[in-house]
């Protein structure tokens, strides 16, 4: 499979879960581990662009696909908006969820640039945060579209 | 957001470049977390490392006949198997828990508990430890289990704690507080009694980050190093010392990123012991890492209160008199993590906002074959019962008075001049202005519209309910003349070190589980000694580095550790004040300070900044007589008082009179914290908080079956709101600050777990008025409510 871009080919029991693989075996510990049922979705990752909770896929599923991870949002040392809005916003304390809410709202901005605040909730859903109540995450997500829709704007004011 | 909220929030507001000060500031451990570069207890990989799992007690009570490990022993990749046998021939099978009972380290005897410790098996990786799990064999004699509190002491239940010395029956511990006597006259001739059973139901804080350990003993240093998911660090590391028996100077333990704690955290555990033994033993370092339903059955609970409330008042509304008696459900051990002459806790401030003439309380605490714990999940040591059971007794005598619930607290409030103000079971409220604050909500409710648009729904036929709740929270715990955990007082202590260049260095004894102290201490120090946050680095979390001090639970770290970072900046500012007249060479008397620098009154070109003079007080040339170089200063700070936050919630929910299905629909909160720090993460703090109270009012609820079968042992059956359950918060604030505290803070991390769960409540019963309900218990779930509805409130778990 591909992991953040990059190749990685290794041997392994058949039963591993896609989780334990990426933070034992590759040492990408962002992603996190918080239950045993698929609810909390401190495990989320992408497999070929599609947010999945890596605690519910078996390593050797994501054999041949592309795997990305919250170490691979950003991008040439640019954070990404939505890295950048959950700072701007308060969307963390503990962090532990962070990853996962991450990777989600990164998905749900690439399909749909202008959420409604409905929409951010649903999308985030499966996913618990014990700590922020969500609205500072939806806040900072709805930041993250604000930042993106300004710098389409911007980019060919620069340019000119 | 309402115009008197935290400010703009998509503005964004770089005050790291601000020299100094208290306001909105993006947080210093934010960049490493949205990297995923946080480093939490899971994370830490160490060369060789083992890994540790825990077999556990499938029933609930059930006597140990034998155990068979020679299958598990044999697997190929399992290092060690321990049971409770052999911990005992090492005098370890037991420890003492943070109340001074004791707990099976290893079941010997018996399990106690559904979920208890009985073995644990130290494999080369974590599935293999899992798999050897299955290869114990272990016999149990079933013995009948004592689940519900009610009937723990009945003759004829069967005694949990015979481990005890003479033990007959499963009382834990009677306690009580207030005049009983002046209690009973006011009651006797009060015009209106209510009363009231009110249960708050067990309940779990489960963190995102489960608990876990890795335990590292270099047998050449004869050091052992312990990463541990501890909300006290310190505490844990004095208790490893006096059970381990190791010299406490080479014990070292370290709380990286925490995943969150809500006072899960507080206790030790056995598998934090067990991970230590698995290490010693093998002379390798051992993870532990527990899974969500471990977690969710066998640590730390919260609340398991069955109350009677009782309130006593005049016609027209005047409250005179408070009563309760309590029956506690403390489980399997005594594992209350609370000071110790407060085994209820803070429930004495069960007298909420209100200015009475007599109270009393009585409390009963016993046994059961659950999980230990009790005080938990942002309670501040059991203000969130308290606070739950004033908050709804009173809406009972609102609605027994056909009185408005807001009028009716305000006619009973303290007042602003009646502070510092010493209720009737002798807490010390040090400040507050609880019409203010409530006003202040009304008005960003717009209660008045509400009350009017809630007649229109009426009469349509909907359900729309208003709840309103206004607490007073007694948190910082605590002066050392009267709080401390088995001994250890509970000062903090805190270290502040300029270095030449004027940067900082700050070392913290309390630990943050997500709270942001990197960042507002930063602060608190910054506003003190006049450099920008960003050139103070905060130490926390690691018994090598910092200063002793109990940690970070029941909203402490700003009321008492924050108190100590103001205080030793001002020391060390004091002394930088002598090097500062040497080098203007003028009397310190002369010297101003303004942020950051001191000058010469009169003439503000000559001036010295606090980078100048800590490079003098390092460097070369003299300094004025008797004063020795360097820039630092140390101190432990005793609080002289609790701090008293406050606050007042206004919640409106609908009810679906088809289903019965409870939308919270608004949710206004205002909180009086007295000065406000960093008002970006006071808002986070109450964000959370309120999410809490949604889940515990709607929600969440650890319930038994009649064997302790635990039934809410996963996620899938332990509910927690995700982000389609909450509204979007609408908060506010005013500040009363604190006489006693240095900068005037009080305490805000647990507000609002302990103010919104009656203001829910309250406003479901509003809602359902048209039914002539009274009461109903949490969780209020669409069959709670609907047996409401029908006039048969469920029994209570
Ligand atoms: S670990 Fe909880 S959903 Fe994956
Ligand atoms: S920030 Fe702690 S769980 Fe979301």
């Amino acid at each position: 499979m591909t992991v953040n871009d990059a190749e990685v080919t290794r041997e392994i029991e058949g039963r591993l879960l896609l989780v334990h693989f990426l933070r034992d075996h590759l040492g990408l510990t962002g992603t996190h581990w918080g239950c045993d049922t698929s609810n909390c979705g401190t495990c989320v990752v992408w497999m070929d662009g599609e947010p999945v909770k890596s605690c519910t896929v078996l390593a050797a599923m994501a054999g041949g696909h592309e795997v990305r991870t919250v170490e691979g949002l950003e991008q040439d040392g640019q954070l990404d908006p939505v890295q950048q809005g959950f700072m701007q916003c308060h969307g963390l304390q503990c962090g532990f969820c962070t990853p996962g809410m991450l990777m989600t709202a990164r998905a749900l901005l690439d399909r749909n640039p202008n959420p409604t605040e409905q929409e951010i909730r649903e999308a985030i859903s499966g996913q618990i945060c014990r700590c922020t109540g969500y609205a500072t995450i939806v806040r900072s997500v709805q930041w993250a579209a604000a930042e993106e829709a300004g710098t389409r704007t911007t980019i060919p004011a620069e340019g000119a | 957001m309402t115009a008197v909220a935290d400010g703009p929030v998509t503005a964004f507001e770089d005050n790291d470049l601000k020299p100094v000060g208290f306001g909105r500031m993006l947080r210093k451990e934010d960049p490493r977390l949205i990297r995923g570069r946080g480093r939490f207890v899971d994370d830490v990989q160490l060369n060789g490392m083992l890994h540790l799992a825990i077999l556990r007690a499938p029933m609930a009570h059930a006597r140990i006949v034998s155990i068979d490990t020679s299958a598990a022993s044999a697997h190929p990749k399992v290092k060690l198997v321990v049971t409770g046998a052999m911990l005992a021939e090492q005098g370890m099978a037991w420890m003492p828990t943070l109340s001074n009972d004791v707990q099976a380290v290893l079941a010997t005897d018996k399990v106690r508990f559904q979920g208890q410790e009985v073995a644990f098996v130290v494999a080369e990786d974590r599935y293999s430890a899992r798999d050897a799990l299955e290869l114990i064999d272990v016999e149990y004699e079933m013995l009948a289990p004592v689940i519900d509190a009610r009937t723990a002491l009945d003759p004829s239940a069967p005694v949990i704690r015979d481990d005890l010395e003479g033990k007959t029956d499963n009382h834990c511990f009677d306690w009580q507080t207030g005049d009983a006597a002046a209690t009973e006259a006011v009651f006797a001739s009060a015009d209106v009694v209510v009363s009231q059973d009110i249960v708050y139901p067990r309940v779990h804080p489960a963190p995102m980050e489960t608990c876990g350990a890795v335990a590292d003993y270099d047998a050449v240093e004869g050091k052992l190093t312990l990463w541990s998911t501890s909300q006290a660090p310190h505490a844990h590391r004095t208790l490893y010392a006096i059970v381990a028996g190791l010299p406490e100077h080479k014990i070292r333990v370290i709380s990286p990123d925490i995943g969150g704690g809500f006072g899960n955290k507080v206790p030790i555990y056995p598998g934090y012991v067990h991970a230590i033994v698995g290490s010693l033993l093998t002379g390798k370092p051992v993870k532990w890492m527990e899974d969500r339903s471990e977690n969710l059955t066998s640590t730390g609970f919260a609340r398991d209160y069955i109350m009677r409330g009782e309130i006593a008042a005049t016609k027209d509304g005047k409250i005179l008199a408070i009563r309760t008696h309590v029956l506690a459900d403390h489980g399997a051990f005594n594992g209350t993590a609370t000071p110790v002459k407060f085994p209820a806790g803070f429930f004495g401030v069960f007298t909420g906002s209100y200015d009475i003439k007599a109270a009393f309380a009585k409390m009963t605490a016993v046994y059961t074959n659950k999980a230990p714990g009790g005080v938990a999940y942002a309670c501040s040591f059991r203000i969130t019962e308290a606070v739950y059971l004033v908050e709804r007794i009173v809406d009972c005598l609102a609605q027994e008075l056909a009185m408005d619930p807001v009028e009716l607290r305000i006619k009973n409030f303290i007042r602003p001049e009646q502070f510092p103000y010493t209720s009737k079971t002798g807490w010390t409220y040090d400040s507050g202005n609880y019409e203010r604050t409530l006003r202040e909500a009304l008005r960003i409710a717009g209660y008045d519209e509400l009350r009017k648009e809630q007649v229109e729904r009426r009469a349509r036929g909907e359900l729309m309910g208003i709840g309103v709740a206004c607490f007073t929270e007694a948190v910082g715990a605590g002066p050392r003349k009267d709080m401390d955990i088995l001994g250890l007082g509970m000062a903090d202590g805190c270290e502040l070190r300029i270095h030449p260049t004027g940067k900082a260095v700050v070392r913290l004894s309390v630990q943050s589980q997500g709270q942001g102290h990197e960042t507002t201490f930063a602060q608190i120090v910054a506003e003190e000694i006049g450099i920008p946050p960003a050139d103070i680095e905060v130490v926390h979390g690691d018994t090598d580095q910092t200063p002793f001090g109990l940690g970070t639970y029941g909203s402490r770290s700003t009321p008492v550790s924050g108190a100590a970072a103001a205080l030793v900046a001002r020391k060390v500012r004091d002394k930088a004040r002598l090097i500062a007249s040497g080098m203007l060479e003028v009397s310190v008397a002369d010297l101003e300070w303004v942020k950051g620098s001191f000058h010469v009154k009169g003439d503000p070109t000559k001036s010295v900044t606090i980078a100048d003079i800590a490079f003098r007080a390092y460097g070369a040339g003299d300094l004025p007589e008797g004063l020795e170089g360097g820039l630092e200063a140390q101190i432990c700070y005793n609080p002289e008082n609790l701090t008293y936050p406050n606050g007042a919630y206004i919640c409106v929910v609908d009810v679906d009179p088809g289903t019965a299905q409870v939308t919270v629909r608004r949710f206004i909160a205002v909180d009086d914290c007295g000065t406000r720090i960093n008002p970006m993460i006071i808002e986070g703090q109450v964000h959370g908080g309120l999410t809490d109270g949604v889940g515990m009012a709607l929600m969440e609820i650890i319930a038994f079956d009649e064997m302790g079968n635990c039934l809410g042992g996963s996620l899938m059956d332990y509910l927690i709101p995700t982000a389609l359950e909450v509204p979007d918060w609408e908060t506010g604030f005013t500040v009363t600050p604190s006489p006693h505290h240095p900068i005037g803070a009080k305490g805000i991390g647990e507000s609002a777990t302990v103010g919104s769960p009656p203001a829910i409540v309250n406003a479901v019963i509003d809602a359902l008025k048209p039914y002539g309900v009274r009461h109903a218990d949490m969780p209020l779930t669409p069959s709670r409510v609907w047996d409401a509805m029908q006039g048969h409130p469920t029994p209570p778990i």
